[in-house]
């Protein structure tokens, strides 16, 4: 944050601007309200999952993680409640991904950087670590009289200290816990790390995680979203002059009077601006910044100035919103004495959500439609075709057998092209003549050589279409691949 | 540009003192431990000089503490995977020949394997694929020298052909020209009778009759009746398809006139057991094994 500087009171030469600025703590007051009651049931409802999801079972049968929510990365598979993908599905992730940030566009357009408000992990946990240092060493003048005291620290301060850090590194441990339990079954895990038997990546990641998390959280804090993160920056050219950010209306609010003044004025039938100077809204901002100087890029549109403002309001019993989530649009149009319009439906939010509805769309129609058997052909480069003693020519494939399933299959492979094909497989006896079949065991992958011969009285052309079917004999799906039958 | 900084009068913030074009730079101060960090960065890279290797010398460079190198890296990467491979290859080399095709694991093994050696050893006669060309068989066929059965082919990688190994195959066919065994004219009279077993058109004026008794006379001891085969001695089916030094008549009557004694090397003893039984069944699994 840039301290405005007045020419006039610069004296000494160290005034004019060093090229770096020692850190200014913020000590945001707590204030009861609308936003705030959101952001603590959004803080609930986040956490909850994160530190819970992994305990959620989900049965798959025998044999396979009983695990909702797990990424198994020695098998390569994801899992998700009823969803299993293979690292082949990992575009669903990219729709994901796709998703995740046209929504964070979306959000903007309407509502500004709510996300950075209410959802982002640094708010989120900056928030808690703020509860629990208030819960501690009080609210924000105490703390600053606490920090500014040059005495030397008494028992009572120091347990104080000692409390707050030990809260802090236990919620940036549990966090860093909670994280390998995504990884692995998670109670399985939890036995295995109390009992100091678990594997050493989890313990250096749960280590990691306590460790950003107690400094990002506990220490670095608005610095975060200030210094660090890219996302104020990208805002500033996604956000469009309609979208609804947290606003001083300063149509009302100017000119500032104290609330005595205020009403001497009003009594004498002069216009006075709402806003008394009382510096509540600079007082709960977990940024420190002064809302009032216009939209900022520190600002995360948490809205916990509008709640300070409007407890002020209340009580000099002038009307709520004097900061509000609102545009210039609006306040010039106050000025004008005309009535302000809000235009959330316009072609900026239409696209995003249409592109959200098409990625999305997409997404689930292909996980509804996909094929848990799938099957690959790739044909013998070298030689492409083989004369046998006979003069019949046969091909060789490499085929891979996919069975995305939670049960073995036995699959029948038949070949469709050319007149009188015969099909074999390398290691495999056929049951049925030419109807070579096999096992692909439950969740995972056969390459299988597949040798397919055409009689010399055939004659097949240079290279014809063949359609490879692979039925599940015992339910009937049926997977196919087209490669080509070529004659030498 | 100057060094000294002044308040800039519009936004009341001081400037950095540079100016490009009568265009300020405002100072915006970095936070303090930003620059820590940084400052921090760098005293951390002097411990990689100091543990890692870092500088150069005039004929070698400084090793660093830890004594790291890309290369010793590597080996043990290398060796790691020998030793991974070690338990897969002993149970390869374990079990019995003819279960390794029934078992996929091992089959995918064996022939992961038998690819690679294949590339590296056999591949310059036989092709990558193991197609062949004229005078080094094509493995992918039905067709079998030296016969097609596992055992069969794991003998042939074993000990060669004509490659001078006491168990090797013998047998070669003979130059009846060079030798004086055969007249030219009685060459090209058998030359189109070999044609004829396999149903290829033969040269008119061509006396059957008389091809059949040089060929009863002279190929019959190797090649067997009705011109068979025999596996024994390598002598190749002459009424198949499959001709590996060509079956037009000029090619027939250059084998009939110089012979043929291809030779192919023994791998016994340049390649580990567990390597040669892989090999079989990668050739094997081609598509021709018997």
């Amino acid at each position: 944050m840039n301290k405005t500087v007045n020419p006039n009171e610069l004296t000494s030469d160290d005034d004019y601007g060093p090229l770096y600025a020692a850190h200014k703590k913020v000590y945001p007051q707590s204030v009861s309200g609308t936003f705030r009651r959101i952001k603590w049931g959004l803080m609930a409802f986040c956490l909850g999952v994160y530190y819970f999801l992994p305990f959620v079972r989900w049965n798959r049968g025998l044999g396979a993680p009983s695990q909702a929510v797990l990424i198994d990365l020695p098998n390569s598979r994801f899992y998700f409640f009823f969803i299993e993908l293979w690292p082949q599905e990992v575009y669903y992730f990219t729709g994901l991904l796709i998703v995740a940030a046209v929504a964070l566009f979306l959000m903007n357009s309407i509502g500004g950087r709510i996300w950075c408000g209410y959802l982002c992990p640094q708010t989120v946990w900056t928030d808690l670590f703020y509860a629990v240092e208030r819960l501690i060493e009080g609210d924000r003048r105490e703390r600053m009289k606490k920090d500014a005291s040059s005495d030397p620290m008494k028992l009572e301060r120091i347990s104080e200290i000692v409390l707050k850090h030990s809260i802090w590194l236990l919620i940036a441990w549990w966090t860093g816990g909670a994280w390998v339990l995504y990884f692995n079954d998670a109670p399985t895990l939890v036995k295995q790390l109390v009992t100091f038997q678990g594997p050493m990546i989890a313990y250096v990641w749960i280590g990691i995680l306590t460790a950003t998390t107690y400094l990002l959280a506990g220490y670095m804090r608005e610095q975060v979203c200030t210094n660090m993160c890219p996302w104020p920056r990208i805002q500033a050219a996604l956000t469009d002059e309609w979208a609804l950010n947290v606003t001083y209306r300063y149509d009302r609010g100017e000119k500032r009077t104290s609330v005595k003044k205020a009403a001497e004025l009003r009594a004498l039938g002069q216009q006075v601006g709402d806003c008394v100077d009382c510096y509540q809204c600079v007082a709960v901002c977990p940024t420190g910044i002064d809302i009032r100087n216009g939209p900022q890029m520190e600002c995360i549109q948490c809205g916990l100035c509008i709640d300070a403002c409007d407890n002020v309001m209340a009580k000099i019993g002038r009307p709520k919103r004097l900061i509000g989530y609102d545009n210039d649009i609006n306040i010039h149009r106050r000025q004008e004495g005309k009535a302000p319009i809000y235009r959330i439906v316009r072609p900026r939010t239409i696209v995003y959500s249409a592109i959200i509805a098409a990625v999305g769309g997409i997404m689930i129609y292909t996980l509804a439609t996909r094929s848990l058997l799938d099957v690959n052909v790739l044909h013998d480069r070298n030689p492409v075709a083989v004369k046998l003693s006979d003069g019949s020519i046969r091909n060789a494939y490499t085929v891979r057998l996919l069975n995305k399933s939670g049960y073995d299959r036995v699959v029948a492979i038949d070949a469709d092209g050319p007149a009188n094909l015969t099909v074999q497989v390398v290691g495999v006896d056929s049951v049925t003549p030419d109807r070579p079949m096999v096992v692909i065991p439950r969740d995972s992958t056969s390459e299988l050589r597949l040798l397919v011969t055409a009689p010399a009285e055939s004659n097949p052309e240079k290279s014809v279409p063949v359609r490879f079917h692979v039925t599940d004999i015992g339910l009937g799906e049926v997977a196919s691949a087209t490669d080509n039958f070529v004659a030498p | 540009m100057t060094d000294h900084s002044e308040v800039d009068t519009v936004t009341g913030k001081s400037t950095t003192g540079h100016e490009w074009d009568g265009i300020k730079e405002l100072n915006t101060p970095l936070p303090r431990w930003w620059v820590i960090s940084f400052y921090l960065t760098i005293i951390w890279s002097i411990g990689y000089w100091i543990v890692y290797p870092a500088w150069p010398l005039i004929s070698s460079h400084t090793t660093g503490l830890l004594g790291y190198s890309t290369r010793a890296s590597l080996a043990v990467e290398l060796a790691n995977l020998e030793t991974l491979r070690g338990e897969k290859m002993a149970a390869l080399a374990a079990a019995p020949l003819a279960d390794i095709e029934k078992d996929p694991a091992l089959l995918a093994l064996a022939r992961a394997k038998g690819r690679t050696v294949f590339g590296d050893n056999c591949a310059p006669c036989h092709g990558s694929g193991g197609a062949g060309a004229k005078g080094y068989p094509n493995l992918n066929d039905d067709d079998w020298l030296w016969g097609g059965t596992l055992d069969q082919i794991m003998q042939t990688i074993q000990f060669g052909a004509r490659s001078g190994h006491a168990k090797t195959h013998e047998g070669q066919m003979l130059a009846f020209g060079k030798d004086g065994v055969l007249k030219a004219d009685e060459i090209v009279t058998v030359a189109n009778y070999v044609r004829s077993l396999s149903g290829l058109p033969t040269r008119k004026g061509f006396d059957a009759a008389k091809g059949e008794k040089i060929f009863t006379e002279n190929c019959v001891a190797c090649h067997g009746e009705g011109g068979k085969g025999n596996q024994e001695l390598g002598a190749p089916d002459l009424t198949d398809k499959i001709w590996l030094y060509g079956s037009d008549e000029a090619a027939l009557i250059e084998t009939i006139s110089q012979g043929r004694a291809g030779v192919m090397p023994a791998w016994e003893g340049r390649l580990d057991p567990a390597t040669i039984k892989a090999m079989a069944v990668y050739v094997h699994s081609l598509g021709g094994g018997k």
